[in-house]
């Protein structure tokens, strides 16, 4: 049964899981080893894996894919709202309705490829945020997001205790979740190496290859008697279900669901986080995930105070200068940061961060071995 | 705290596990253990402040506004620099050795004003850099995301610039506290000036922000003007960040209303004031008057953005650097000198909430978050600029007196746009808290997760 | 009718405004490929220049006078202009028409500007997935924003259309509809503006050997290729012309819409939409969809509209955009094969 998973990816599974179980411990020297980023880390490490299934695999460029994250958000909150704030329905309740919602999209927008798929995707998605922040108020509360509140009816909690005093807090069986704290960490975690598990075996199957046929020709494909579209729209659910994961597993660490979460900056982050890794990489996204989350918590946090504590081994004029000159890099020149290492990443090394792992790794073989995961990095493309 | 809670967690174990419900009660007070801890309690000699402040996006000058405020405010507890409204507070218990004898840290963040970045800033701020109160914040979207957060975690969140009601009613915490005023109270200092400026006979057509804060406003704005005697001709609802709002200015021209109202906030307004009066509104007549626009809330940086658009045009403001209090002198110069331009409402608000804290500590005699908030309800005070203020122990809502202001027609300077027209008195725009609804919730401490 | 009139003004002014914007967009799409996210940037950019040029106009030079107070404790500023004294009277008059002048400023600052671009970087991506240039684009479009918002902050600056264009037209004259149709002079002189400027770019291509080289590149870049053109000059002048109109028309829209650091970003997504809709590859149908949208964006907003569908002037953009593009599989003109894989 396990017989599409060679030797060397049940490797790469034991150290990616061991990273990530590792991590509060692995990320304390740079500053990301608090319950919050980590969270954050596997949440859109999962929306990045989910997205490459459809965008690494068959080429097929969504730039919607942030509504099925809202969608996924909104459910798993209306779940603890009415009915228990345990993490289990809302995660079932959230894929459901990801998942449906993804499938009714996909139909759609599956009918063209290309550009105007993109467009499709995106349209949908910023008419859900734009509803969402206003007419849909009742059922999303708008601008200030959806919330929990002492008096929803929770009508499955209610059968077994008496509500306190304050909000409660999700909880898987118990364990609480959301309220910071590890073992808000460790579910994330968890289901995020299901999700990489999962992603993995289906890079290896024959609906992968599938897959893949269709990103680098599709009539080829029609020609041999295959009718794409039912893989192109089960690609289309299975990544907007990851999405929609994703979304509850942001409200359960955290329960709020706001608008901004379907807008197209949201859904243009995915597509540079998924670049920036690698596309069409397993471990790639996850990375690119990280990379800019850490930049967004961690870089927009350093004030000239942290950059005097940075540089206190220097003397006291080279140091201004050094703090002027890095403070324009970090604190609210966070995004300047992060737009630099885009170019800079994407200029020396095609393929994204994992192009540069591969080279140093293949420097440490003394010769390039070709990988089985190889991205689209010098994939022929026209220029129309 | 009379009421008992049954330890949930341990019972949806049970039940999820033997599908029993257990009907003997294994009651007790929750976080008993906790009695005088709550989250981040400081045990070095510095206490860490939380500035949560919009560093990127449309609200990034604001937010650097506020930070410059915070860290200024940061200054004079510790003892540095002339002290600013220190001097004229009207509390003493601080003393310039920083907090009960702790110095005064800080660390930033920005919220990119939206709820999920300014919640994640927050939480790095707790869980990482162990803040012990969180405040800033640029619209009302991020204060009730960011103040539900802190309820949760236990942490005090001092809201700086959110103006919609639902900060301190529907959606109050206990843990949170707002000293700027809300769209209610714009409305009720507003009506009167307006009534009193353009008359009691005029049709009002509204242009509103689609969001909740864009609706308080109307809201209020609407009930106060009516009040009035004025009638409402029509309210449209513009999608936030629509930048060319001529489609919803031209129905506007001809549908008998003569005054036009805007609920828009900053970038919104900026654009909808421009183009409305490049559709010639300020010169039109209707119905034999002037034809006349309205911006309930202003702030300096949307007036120096809409330029000579705003000249004439009423608004309110919770504080201006022009109001002549000897606490706003104190703080004018202090934060003048340090920065060489006076300072803004958003400065004004983000450093008094700092001082309020702190003041709130050095009064409770403790950094234990439920002594601090019992501090700050019903606390009354003066000499922080806003003259005789209370914060009102019911909503957690600061009531000193609302500034109705109008653009300047020939300023000194480029911080010289908006004059004060009128100080409305606190009295006047006090409400009572029931008619939002809301529940503060408990004052129980938590020990940050 | 009336109010028909002028949101048909409306609709004509902001198709105008988005027929202009995609305009250089999709001439970029079409000629080399490339998904330009710095689109929005290059926007941006030109309406930088009329603010750089009217705050080199109003320099003024600062004098501190410690005998004086301002009121927040620092020593009194005097402030006397210098370029404007320096030229006088005709500084006055630069100042009043500071925006038009800034467009024939725009034209050559966006032209280095875009052939430094295309040379130094989007040159290289032309034979590279277009994930790639989705990344390196947008990191260039944060990059110029930043840089921008360092150097005039993030809250909008204002700039105000000559004195003569600043009131209304009595438009209703013309329908004989007397003064019931008020129009802004600068919205008209806008639409006018970008109505010339997309003639400009058609006769450009129609009635030039240049034009005609590059339409051909178009359609078939390698045979272009194999005839001995050097396509590659070819396309830096494209990609500076689709600069200078993406420059220009930012410059025009500084008095309608006060600019910030960020407005590039608040229409890239609608651009790109536009582009798509008309059809790739194809200038008509991006002009045309322009003007289709602003139309239908317009008649959206009407209180008549919006009370049957409530909250429809949100979404229209985008609806219309999915029901094209489902009825017509490359939008209103698109070519067969491009960008569809």
């Amino acid at each position: 049964m396990f017989s599409n998973l060679s030797s060397r990816d049940w490797t790469m599974f034991l150290i990616f899981s061991g990273v990530v179980l590792a991590a509060p411990v692995l990320f304390q020297p740079i500053g990301a080893a608090y319950p919050a980023i980590l969270q954050k880390f596997c949440i859109f490490g999962l929306f990045a894996i989910g997205f490459n299934i459809l965008f690494g695999l068959t080429g097929y460029l969504s730039f919607g894919h942030a509504a099925f994250l809202g969608v996924g958000s909104y459910a798993a909150v209306w779940s603890f709202k009415l009915f228990t704030m345990n993490v289990v329905p809302a995660v079932i309740l959230a894929i459901i309705f990801a998942g449906f919602f993804a499938a009714v999209i996909g139909f759609i927008s599956l009918r063209r490829s290309g550009i105007y798929f993109s467009i499709i995707t995106l349209a949908f998605a910023q008419m859900s945020y734009n509803l969402a922040y206003s007419v849909l108020t009742p059922l999303t509360n708008g601008e200030t997001g959806l919330q929990l509140s002492l008096n929803d009816p929770r009508v499955i909690d209610h059968m077994f205790i008496e509500p306190g005093a304050g909000l409660p807090r999700t909880n898987f069986f118990g364990i609480d979740v959301s309220g910071g704290g590890l073992s808000g960490f460790y579910f994330t975690a968890v289901l995020l190496i299901i999700g990489f598990y999962i992603s993995m075996r289906i890079f290896r199957s024959p609906f992968g290859l599938q897959l893949k046929a269709i990103k680098s020709n599709q009539n080829r494909m029609r020609y041999t008697g295959y009718n794409t579209r039912p893989y192109l729209i089960a690609a289309f659910v299975i990544s907007g279900v990851y999405a929609g994961l994703a979304g509850a597993l942001m409200a359960c660490t955290d329960p709020l669901a706001g608008a901004e979460r379907m807008q197209w900056t949201a859904s243009g982050e995915v597509v540079l986080m998924t670049i920036l890794g690698g596309v069409g990489t397993l471990v790639g996204p996850v990375i690119g995930a990280a990379v800019i989350k850490y930049f967004e918590n961690i870089f927009s946090s350093f004030n000239d105070n942290t950059l005097n504590q940075f540089y206190s081994f220097l003397p006291e004029p080279v140091r201004e200068a050094f703090v002027t000159v890095s403070g324009l890099f970090v604190g609210e020149g966070w995004s300047l940061t992060l737009g630099v290492v885009f170019m800079l990443i994407v200029i020396f090394l095609p393929g994204g961060i994992m192009e540069g792992v591969r080279r140093i790794a293949s420097l440490f073989k003394g010769g390039n071995k070709g990988d089985g995961n190889a991205a689209v990095s010098g994939h022929p493309q026209a220029a129309e | 705290m009379s009421k008992l809670i049954i330890n949930r967690r341990g019972l949806l174990k049970a039940g999820a596990m033997g599908g029993v419900v257990l009907a003997a009660p294994t009651h007790f007070i929750r976080n008993a253990y906790a009695e005088d801890m709550s989250c981040n309690m400081p045990t070095g000699d510095t206490v860490v402040f939380g500035f949560n402040v919009p560093q990127s996006g449309p609200y990034a000058d604001e937010g650097a506004d506020e930070l410059k405020a915070y860290q200024l405010a940061v200054k004079h507890l510790n003892g540095e620099g002339d002290g600013g409204a220190l001097a004229t507070f009207s509390s003493k218990a601080l003393k310039g050795n920083g907090v009960l004898g702790k110095k005064v840290a800080y660390v930033t963040g920005d919220t990119q004003t939206k709820s999920d970045a300014a919640r994640d800033s927050a939480k790095r701020m707790i869980e990482k850099e162990g803040a012990i109160m969180i405040t800033g914040g640029s619209s009302s979207g991020v204060a009730v995301a960011v103040q539900s957060l802190c309820q949760d975690m236990g942490v005090i969140f001092m809201a700086a610039l959110t103006h919609s009601n639902d900060t301190t009613g529907k959606d109050k915490k206990r843990y949170g506290f707002r000293q700027f005023f809300n769209a209610y109270m714009s409305g009720v200092a507003l009506g009167p000036v307006l009534a009193e400026a353009y008359g009691k006979d005029r049709r009002a057509y509204h242009l509103t922000a689609d969001y909740t804060w864009g609706w308080t406003q109307e809201e209020s704005i609407k009930n106060a003007t009516e009040a009035q005697g004025w009638e409402t001709v029509n309210a449209v609802r513009t999608p936030l960040g629509a930048g060319d709002f001529s489609q919803y200015l031209t129905p506007v021209l001809n549908s008998g209303a003569d005054v036009l109202i805007l609920n828009h906030y900053g970038k919104d307004m900026v654009n909808s004031l421009t183009q409305a009066v490049q559709f010639g509104m300020r010169e039109k007549q209707v119905n034999g008057k002037n034809f006349e626009i309205v911006v309930p809330l202003f702030s300096e940086l949307m007036a120096e953005g809409a330029g000579d658009a705003i000249k004439g045009i009423y608004g309110t403001e919770n504080w201006n650097w022009q109001l002549d209090t000897a606490g706003t002198k104190a703080f004018v110069q202090s934060y003048g000198k340090e920065y060489g331009a006076p300072p803004s409402q958003a400065a004004q608000v983000a450093y008094s909430q700092a001082i309020l804290y702190a003041d709130a500590c050095e009064r409770a005699g403790t950094f234990f978050a439920p002594e601090v908030i019992k501090a700050l309800e019903g606390f009354e005070f003066d000499g922080l600029g806003n003259g005789k203020t209370l914060y009102r122990d019911s909503d957690h809502q600061c009531f000193h007196d609302v500034l109705v202001v109008q653009g300047k027609e020939n300023p000194k300077d480029k911080y010289d746009t908006l004059e004060i027209k009128k100080i409305v008195p606190a009295s006047e725009v006090t409400y009572d808290p029931a008619i939002f609804g809301g529940d503060l919730g408990p004052y129980d401490a938590k020990t940050c997760g | 009718m009336d109010a028909l009139i002028l949101q048909i003004l409306n609709g004509l002014d902001k198709g105008g405004a988005y027929a202009l914007i995609a305009l250089g967009l999709t001439l970029v799409f079409g000629t080399l490929g490339v998904v330009n996210f710095a689109h929005g940037a290059l926007f941006m950019l030109g309406a930088f220049c009329a603010v750089t040029f009217n705050k080199f106009l109003t320099l003024e030079t600062v004098t501190l006078d410690p005998t004086q107070q301002t009121p927040w404790g620092t020593a009194m500023e005097i402030r006397t202009p210098v370029v404007e004294a320096y030229l006088g009277d005709f500084g006055a008059v630069l100042i009043n028409y500071s925006v038009p002048v800034s467009v024939l400023l725009a034209i050559p600052v966006m032209l280095v500007i875009g052939i430094v671009m295309e040379r130094g970087l989007i040159r290289h991506f032309y034979n590279r997935p277009h994930a790639d240039q989705i990344l390196v684009t947008f990191g260039l479009a944060i990059v110029i924003q930043e840089i921008i918002k360092h150097y005039f902050g993030a809250n909008p600056i204002p700039q105000s259309a000559p004195a003569m264009f600043s009131g209304t037209a009595q438009v209703g004259m013309l329908f004989g509809l007397g003064d019931a149709i008020p129009y802004p002079w600068w919205r008209l002189v806008y639409l006018f503006f970008s109505l010339a400027v997309i003639g400009l770019v058609f006769a450009f291509l129609q009635f030039t050997t240049y034009g005609m080289v590059v339409r051909a590149g178009m359609r078939d870049r390698e045979t272009v290729g194999l005839l001995g053109i050097d396509i590659g000059r070819r396309f830096t002048v494209v990609f500076g012309i689709a600069a200078v109109v993406a420059g220009v028309a930012g410059v025009m829209y500084t008095p309608v819409l006060p600019p910030d650091f960020h407005m590039g970003m608040d229409f890239l997504v609608l651009s790109f939409v536009v582009v798509v809709v008309g059809g790739m590859g194809s200038l008509g149908g991006a002009v045309a969809a322009g003007f289709l949208l602003g139309i239908l964006q317009s008649f959206a907003s009407m209180n008549e509209v919006k009370s049957i569908f409530p909250g429809i002037d949100q979404i229209i953009i985008y609806l219309v955009a999915v029901v094209i593009l489902l009825t017509m599989p490359r939008g209103l003109m698109g070519r067969k094969g491009v960008m569809e894989d």
